[in-house]
């Protein structure tokens, strides 16, 4: 009965997207908009999860409407429904944060209309049951954000941001339009179900598979398809940054498990998970090197979406090279990590996103350089910043490091692989992942501390003032969720179970619920367990008890004084680390081969007055290799052809007769 | 019954850390101060520091914020906990299944997290320089130590430290190519872990190369206090887990008698001598490097741990 329900809500969602042209000129208008998606978002997070939690099966739905005479096909499952619930509970908290953070906005009439079309196309992609409404829905999707990210477009850096997501979204659409071509195969079976009915050759399978990389990935942010990514989620506001960074990457992923792991059926060789593995590796590790480059908060937040997406890649491309090794259990194990990461991600950065958004409402600045201090004036979003942080960068007892530590048993879990090649790949990728897991820590503790901690470092900064209530709530709610998805992580995995046994011929995880003390066990209780309720409990007591002891026993006075700094302590702000010297060390370390980052001290001649000048040097070698390139030769071609614009009639009609005798020699020299 | 006598020898190992890790602490200063001809301070002088330092008033910078105040108590509790976990006496511990290897090395990083904000919440030049160069130092020895608990896990087939000391201690480890290497990197990244030569100095103040006591340096007090004995706590408990995964001799199983469990804290008391002394002997005999040979060092430890780990990969006999 869901789907229907779950159909018209959407409608309802697109009618709100409609009301919002005529509410962005009202007072208060914001508000009701943003009312109306909290509303139905969660009304759809309730659906979602009822059916997520009723098991496996499938509902569909024909609507006569789509294509002429054929109709669109709508599906409900349980990984539909899984996804489901990442997006509206996205949804619902940016919508909730948006209540407050909405108020701020220079030009509701760019955000109102497009905030709750987004919403219905990210919903729409994960319900479509064919590849005509699957597309639709993507592009809607994909074009709705977009709109978004040019809310702003006054700005140069954001329309440049706008225009690279358009190239490369369709760019993405195009390969996944090819890959949905290949899958219906000559008879044209454009539903769901008749491609999965219809067996692919091994060669065009493995073609397919390279397409939804190419398609998902570049959605996704894999690298190095991500290049738009980091541009474009921060130019938009911030509660659409959080959905942008934490849901729509989320869709990508949908797209690419939908295609590979169901339609496309059983993976037939192993390097398809060799290659998906590889990808996430290096996409992990990159982006968060990426991202500790950045100054800009918001930046530096959509460049570590990078680095998540690569370890759910990981966890997809292990699962992978499990089915293809007839290994259904491990492959369960893997999966249940990637699924579980997915929730996580969405989690904690749609939080870190929320929280930045509060900081840029507070002090009018994303440059981290400008900032500091903001843990005094803003106590509370800066506690929420700081479970986000946790949470990202892995520490127990918070939900990151569940996910990471499945990822790690995942590729412990049965070393016994026929093939070398991942034999040796398996291992290389686990060093990757935990490069990138310590590099994420020390990422954050960059955008924790300069942010919020040390003295303000510019007057902005030292006038912030505490955001609004409503953006506090949803930030709470996220990072109380942050909190028990990483205490309580067996229910999580027992909600995942339909979703990954669906994925999987029914192999499962064992039942969590009925573990003691509500310890996950991945595979049996001799292998190894984790429990995140008894880390709180054990450090939260000891934490306690210790200072209660010492209060009560020692001693519990405090005295105010200057900053001691080995007895030079220096009044100006100007002499505490920023975020480029945090990350100095790094840079020398890791950037110097990567980034060609290259250091320079100019020094003023003898006599001259100026200071000396540190200067730093970084290149982006994916973007100045891989990209630039293509972009020149794009241009060389098409002003060599420039001239073809300013010709007389008389040529182009020869040119006009040439094709046509060029096309027809074709013709019948092919025949 | 059986269950409170399993509470018992858990809350002694609580208890024991929380003695001994000071007690280590002295130790390797003093037997330093011989070797380098001094007369040295007491074995005990640690714990007078301790006593002292709680009862002083606590000096608070003015720009100091409540994550300043917190920080020392997460940073000790984590550490306490982790090392409380790590098999010391005895395996097969009550709790030993609420967090394996990974999740220890996990806290140690929790631990190190909020030090680092600590150092730069103040918002003075070392406080920055110590968290900024103390999270270079462990982006490359955290994944050093995981990839020898890779190691582990492939041999002992788990990566729960009990049963992974409970197998080191049968006959069928053998000599093996990829312990000898994932040893090699651990004791490297205890090295640079513990702030000890060459990677960092712990008694110097003062010095453009310090990483942990620039961070640590706003510190006063009861703070000061919980901060050293973090620090103690954490050396103690690469100790410990050199020990249990390395030399798992002398140690009880659940359910031994007391006689047993007396004897392996006699075991382990004797292994922690032994290792504070081989510790003490190779800091007075080398020079610190410079702070950015350390990422060749811990470079280098990375390596070594990934190369165990493939040597496993690719033959279950190496």
């Amino acid at each position: 009965m869901s789907l229907p329900l779950l159909l018209i809500l959407l409608m309802i969602l697109l009618a709100v997207g409609g009301y919002g042209i005529a509410a962005a000129r009202q007072p208060g208008g914001s508000r009701r908009v943003y009312g109306a998606t909290l509303v139905i978002c969660v009304i759809l997070l309730l659906l979602a999860l009822a059916r997520l939690l009723a098991g496996q099966g499938v509902q569909t739905l024909i609507l006569p409407f789509g294509l002429p005479w054929l109709g669109a096909y709508f599906q409900l499952d349980a990984l539909s429904a899984f996804f489901l619930v990442v997006v509206n509970l996205g949804g619902a908290i940016a919508s909730l944060f948006a209540l407050g953070y909405g108020q701020h906005e220079r030009s509701p009439e760019r955000v109102l209309p497009f905030f709750p079309a987004f919403l219905a196309g990210m919903n729409l992609v994960l319900v479509a049951g064919d590849a005509f409404s699957f597309l639709f829905a993507w592009e809607f999707m994909s074009i709705s954000s977009w709109a978004l990210v040019m809310a702003h477009h006054q700005e140069s850096a954001n329309a440049r941001a706008g225009y690279l997501y358009l190239v490369m979204a369709f760019f993405g659409t195009l390969t996944l339009l090819l890959a949905f071509g290949l899958l219906a195969g000559a008879d044209g079976g454009y539903t769901f179900g008749a491609m999965r009915a219809h067996v692919v050759s091994p060669g065009l399978a493995a073609l397919v598979l390279v397409l939804a990389l190419l398609g998902a990935g570049s959605k996704a942010g894999v690298v190095p398809l991500h290049v738009w990514l980091p541009l474009a989620h921060p130019a938009a506001p911030s509660h659409v940054s959080a959905l942008m960074s934490g849901v729509m990457t989320k869709v990508a992923v949908y797209g690419f498990i939908r295609i590979v792991f169901d339609l496309l059926g059983e993976p037939v060789a192993w390097w398809w998970g060799g290659v998906v593995l590889a990808l996430g590796g290096v996409t992990a590790l990159l982006g968060v090197l990426y991202a500790l480059m950045q100054h800009d908060l918001k930046r530096l937040l959509a460049y570590h979406t990078v680095e998540n997406i690569g370890i759910i890649f990981i966890g997809l491309g292990l699962a992978l090279a499990f089915q293809a090794n007839l290994m259904y259990a491990s492959a369960a194990l893997a999966l249940t990590a990637a699924l579980f990461h997915v929730l996580n991600h969405s989690l904690f950065k749609s939080l870190l996103f929320l929280g930045s958004g509060a900081v840029l409402t507070a002090t009018g600045e994303r440059d981290m350089e400008h900032l500091g201090g903001l843990i005094r004036p803003m106590p509370w979003t800066a506690l929420a910043f700081l479970i986000g942080a946790a949470a990202s960068s892995a520490l127990p007892p918070l939900n990151g490091f569940v996910s990471e530590w499945l990822t790690f048993q995942a590729i412990l879990i049965s070393p016994e692989r026929p093939q070398w090649m991942l034999k040796f790949l398996v291992p290389a990728v686990g060093a990757l992942l935990a490069l990138s897991a310590a590099l994420a820590a020390t990422c954050f503790v960059k955008a924790f501390g300069i942010t919020f901690l040390g003295r303000p470092r510019s007057p902005v900064a030292a006038q912030a003032r505490e955001t609004d209530l409503y953006s506090l709530t949803a930030m709470f709610i996220l990072a109380g969720l942050c909190l028990l998805a990483g205490i309580l992580p067996g229910l999580v995995v027992d909600g995942l179970s339909a979703a990954v046994g669906q994925l999987n011929g029914s192999a499962l995880l064992p039942v969590q619920r009925s573990q003691p003390w509500l310890t996950l066990v991945p595979v049996t209780d001799v292998k190894s367990t984790y429990n995140g309720l008894l880390m709180l409990l054990f450090i939260g007591v000891s934490g306690f008890t210790a200072a209660w002891l010492i209060h009560r026993l020692a001693s519990g006075r405090v005295r105010r004084g200057p900053a001691w700094d080995c007895g030079f302590p220096e009044p100006s702000p100007m002499t505490q680390y920023t975020a480029g010297s945090f990350a100095q060390p790094i840079r020398r370390v890791f950037g110097s081969i990567l980034f060609q980052a290259r250091e320079r001290v100019v020094m003023p001649p003898p006599g001259d007055l100026r200071p000396a000048r540190l200067e730093v040097e970084i290149h982006d070698p994916i973007w100045e290799r891989g990209y630039v390139p293509v972009v020149n030769a794009v241009v060389a071609v098409s002003s060599r052809f420039n001239y073809l614009q300013y010709l007389t009639i008389r040529r182009y009609l020869g040119l006009v007769f040439g094709a046509l005798v060029v096309l027809l020699l074709g013709m019948v020299l092919w025949r | 019954m059986a269950l409170m006598a399993d509470y018992l020898v858990q809350g002694c190992q609580m208890a024991l850390m929380l003695l001994l890790a000071p007690l280590l602490t002295g130790w390797i200063r003093w037997v330093k101060a011989r070797l380098l001809r001094r007369r040295g301070p007491s074995i005990l002088q640690p714990y007078r520091d301790l006593l002292k330092l709680l009862r002083k008033e606590v000096v608070l910078a003015d720009s100091a914020s409540w994550l300043f105040r917190v920080a020392p108590y997460l940073i000790f509790s984590a550490l306490w906990v982790g090392a409380s976990l790590v098999p010391t006496f005895a395996s097969g511990l009550p709790f030993s299944w609420a967090a394996d290897l990974i999740a220890i090395v996990a806290l140690l990083g929790t631990a190190r997290f909020f030090l680092a904000l600590a150092g730069l919440d103040v918002g003075t030049s070392f406080g920055g320089i110590g968290s900024s160069r103390e999270m270079m130092i462990a982006s490359l020895a955290e994944p050093a130590m995981l990839m020898m608990v890779f190691t582990l896990s492939l041999l002992a087939g788990t990566t729960e430290l009990s049963s992974v000391a409970r197998f080191m201690s049968t006959a069928d480890v053998g000599l093996r190519v990829s312990l000898a290497l994932s040893l090699l990197a651990l004791i490297m990244v205890a090295i640079a872990e513990n702030a000890r030569i060459p990677v960092d100095n712990p008694a110097t103040h003062l010095e453009l190369t310090m990483v942990h006591e620039a961070m640590v340096l706003e510190y006063s007090g009861r703070h000061l206090a919980l901060i050293e004995l973090s620090s103690s706590l954490k050396l103690l408990l690469y100790f410990s887990l050199i020990g249990c995964i390395f030399a798992p001799w002398g140690m009880a199983t659940a359910g031994s008698t007391p006689g047993a469990y007396l004897y392996g804290t006699a075991i382990y008391m004797a292994k922690l001598a032994l290792g504070g002394f081989l510790l003490a002997l190779f800091e007075t005999s080398i020079a610190k490097m410079r702070v950015f040979r350390v990422d060749e060092f811990l470079g280098a430890a990375l390596m070594l741990g990934l190369l165990g780990a493939l040597l496993l990969f690719v033959s279950r006999g190496l």
